[in-house]
């Protein structure tokens, strides 16, 4: 087995969520940037929810 | 003072059956380097292949200065095995199959005839050892000098993945997808680490409080992002480091459990009373090649110092939560405390190593072109980072990957929270440059690179000059018939008519070079007279 354990940092958690998440402010995009965007949802895996969910590995190094 | 240095480089790589979403890792891992193997032998391109030696093997050797007992070690950490002979693991084509949980998996994967015969664990042509670790494929680049070399041989292993798996496709046993990342987001992670190579008499309590404020900060250079917090990445945002969540303890010598920023396994594969292999478990896996360009050389900038006694002394209060707040924080504005009452950003950690490494370089004369590159890089780097860190988007791989998730954000109102950013978030590693998002953005020139597509094929299949890395390689290229087993320090050769294996210990990671053995393969000879014209010691 090699699965996570994950238990001791739980108690963190909390102080964690009370954290805000601050997203950065800057000059955004470049021209591959929005080329890639035009085109995205043609290249995303079809059913996101659910492909992110069978995303499933076990643990490693 | 120098950025160069024996350094080689391993990636565990994410791997999925999207037809099969259950299937067992270690089967569709065992799967990818088994169609390798098939790859190799039906001798593609001149790639060749060999079996693993486990002799030399000693994982739970302490840097500290003691050895771990078998029995208090976790199995994971018993990497000097055969999968098969680890305790409680009999490893068969029908215990691969029945492990699966689908006897499909295991029917296409080990046919009765070449049940006996899968491959787990092989070294390539290159030099390099490409194996099932746990439950995911690993690839360990050869040993090479320079950070430079050192990104080549990391790419030219993306590479080996993808042919494997387009074989594996090939030969009819369904897809596999392969990702270069750390997480699945569902509390497990899988490494990529950094092996470099450091004089004995360097003290490893030194290398500890020397790298761990180095370590702690070096993400914001070399972070490959990551959507969502915690273990679980059950709080929402975005952080700069896929590991950083999972690492518990400042040091150990376990990698699977309770991770520690610094990493105590002793077991050089060389010289033992000459060399450490230090070795790094605390980086993320880099698609982007400036990204692992900057992890390596500057942390060989930093070895340097270390060496010479000149590195700088900082002391953080609490290591494990600072490489979390620092990497939890995109605005790089977090600040960390130090002993003595100091607080300081990831930035200004990094600026006090970079101007002591420039200053250091500058005292020593050391002008050679790989150590000039790496200051002057971290430096424009650190420059941009301070201005505006979107600047630094197409040489930083968390940085590429928070703009592309960024626009989409304001392209369609929608928050980071979305699945479609999680989604983004795995396939941004996609090894498929049709799918993969790092390579789409690649392909639109958006990354800086220092290698092309044909400069990555040629280090498949070919090894590193200048380390021993050109003789295991070569042997396996030109001998490979006679070569039983090979690992970092030993080649095994079987010779016509001898009775017994020709064991040649390669302990000295710059010997075995090119300039040293290069004509002996040039000659062509025999077997065993190649063998008998080898230096007697290596």
């Amino acid at each position: 087995m090699t699965q996570e354990s994950f238990s001791s940092r739980k108690q963190q958690q909390g102080t964690e969520a009370e954290q805000e998440f601050t997203q950065a402010q800057g000059s955004g995009t470049e021209a591959g940037v929005d080329d890639l965007l035009d085109e995205i949802d043609s290249v995303l895996e079809s059913n996101a929810e659910e492909f992110v969910r069978g995303f499933v590995q076990k643990g490693g190094q | 003072m120098s950025a160069r240095r024996v350094v080689g480089l391993e990636t565990e790589y994410g791997i999925i059956r999207p037809s099969m979403p259950r299937a067992n890792a270690t089967v569709l891992s065992a799967q990818i380097v088994d169609s390798y193997a098939q790859l190799v032998r039906e001798g593609a391109g001149q790639v060749r292949g060999t079996r693993w030696d486990y002799s030399e093997e000693s994982p739970l050797a302490d840097a500290r200065g003691y050895q771990v007992e078998r029995s208090a070690a976790h199995p994971s950490q018993l990497t000097d095995m055969e999968p098969a002979e680890q305790p409680g693991m009999v490893w068969t084509a029908e215990s691969v199959a029945l492990d699966a949980g689908d006897a499909r998996v295991g029917q296409a994967l080990y046919r009765e005839e070449y049940a006996s015969d899968v491959v787990m664990n092989m070294v390539l042509g290159n030099g390099a050892r490409f194996y099932v670790d746990h439950a995911h494929p690993e690839y360990s680049s050869p040993e090479v000098t320079t950070p430079h070399d050192a990104v080549l041989w990391d790419q030219a292993g993306d590479e080996v993945l993808r042919r494997a798996a387009a074989h594996n496709d090939q030969l009819g046993n369904g897809v596999l997808q392969l990702y270069k990342n750390n997480t699945d987001n569902k509390s497990v992670s899988y490494g990529a680490h950094e092996n470099y190579l450091v004089p004995r008499e360097v003290e490893f309590s030194a290398l500890v409080s020397v790298l761990t404020p180095f370590f702690v900060s070096r993400q914001i250079i070399c972070g490959a992002g990551r959507v969502g917090r915690g273990m679980l990445g059950n709080l929402p945002g975005f952080q700069i480091s896929q590991r950083a969540d999972f690492f518990e303890a400042e040091v150990g010598l376990e990698t699977t459990v309770n991770r520690p920023i610094i990493n105590t396994r002793d077991e050089p594969h060389a010289v033992w009373d000459k060399y450490r292999r230090l070795h790094v478990i605390v980086g993320d896996a880099n698609l982007g090649q400036i990204s692992t360009l900057l992890r390596v050389g500057t942390t060989n900038l930093v070895l340097s110092m270390l060496e010479a006694g000149c590195a700088p002394q900082l002391e953080l209060i609490d290591p494990v939560g600072a490489l979390q707040q620092i990497s939890h924080d995109p605005t790089l504005r977090a600040t960390v405390a130090l002993r003595g009452g100091k607080r300081l950003t990831a930035l200004e950690i990094q600026r006090i190593y970079f101007e002591a490494a420039a200053s250091h370089c500058a005292k020593t004369g050391a002008d050679d072109p790989a150590t000039e590159d790496i200051l002057a890089r971290w430096e424009g780097l650190l420059d941009d980072l301070e201005r505006d860190i979107f600047s630094a988007a197409d040489r930083v791989d968390w940085i590429a990957k928070y703009r592309l998730m960024s626009s989409y954000t304001q392209k369609h109102g929608v928050g980071f929270d979305d699945p479609r950013i999680a989604l983004m978030d795995i396939q941004w590693a996609d090894l498929d440059k049709q799918k993969g998002l790092y390579y789409r953005l690649a392909a639109r020139g958006a990354m800086d690179t220092l290698f092309d597509e044909a400069q990555i094929n040629q280090a498949v299949l070919t090894p590193p000059t200048d380390t021993r890395a050109y003789l295991r390689g070569m042997a396996l290229q030109r001998y490979a018939d006679h070569v039983v087993a090979a690992n970092w320090d030993a080649l095994s050769f079987s010779v016509p008519g001898a009775r017994k294996l020709n064991r040649i210990y390669l302990t000295e990671p710059l010997r075995g070079t090119r300039a040293e053995v290069g004509a002996l393969f040039d000659a062509e000879m025999e077997i065993a007279e190649f063998l008998d014209s080898l230096p007697p010691r290596l």
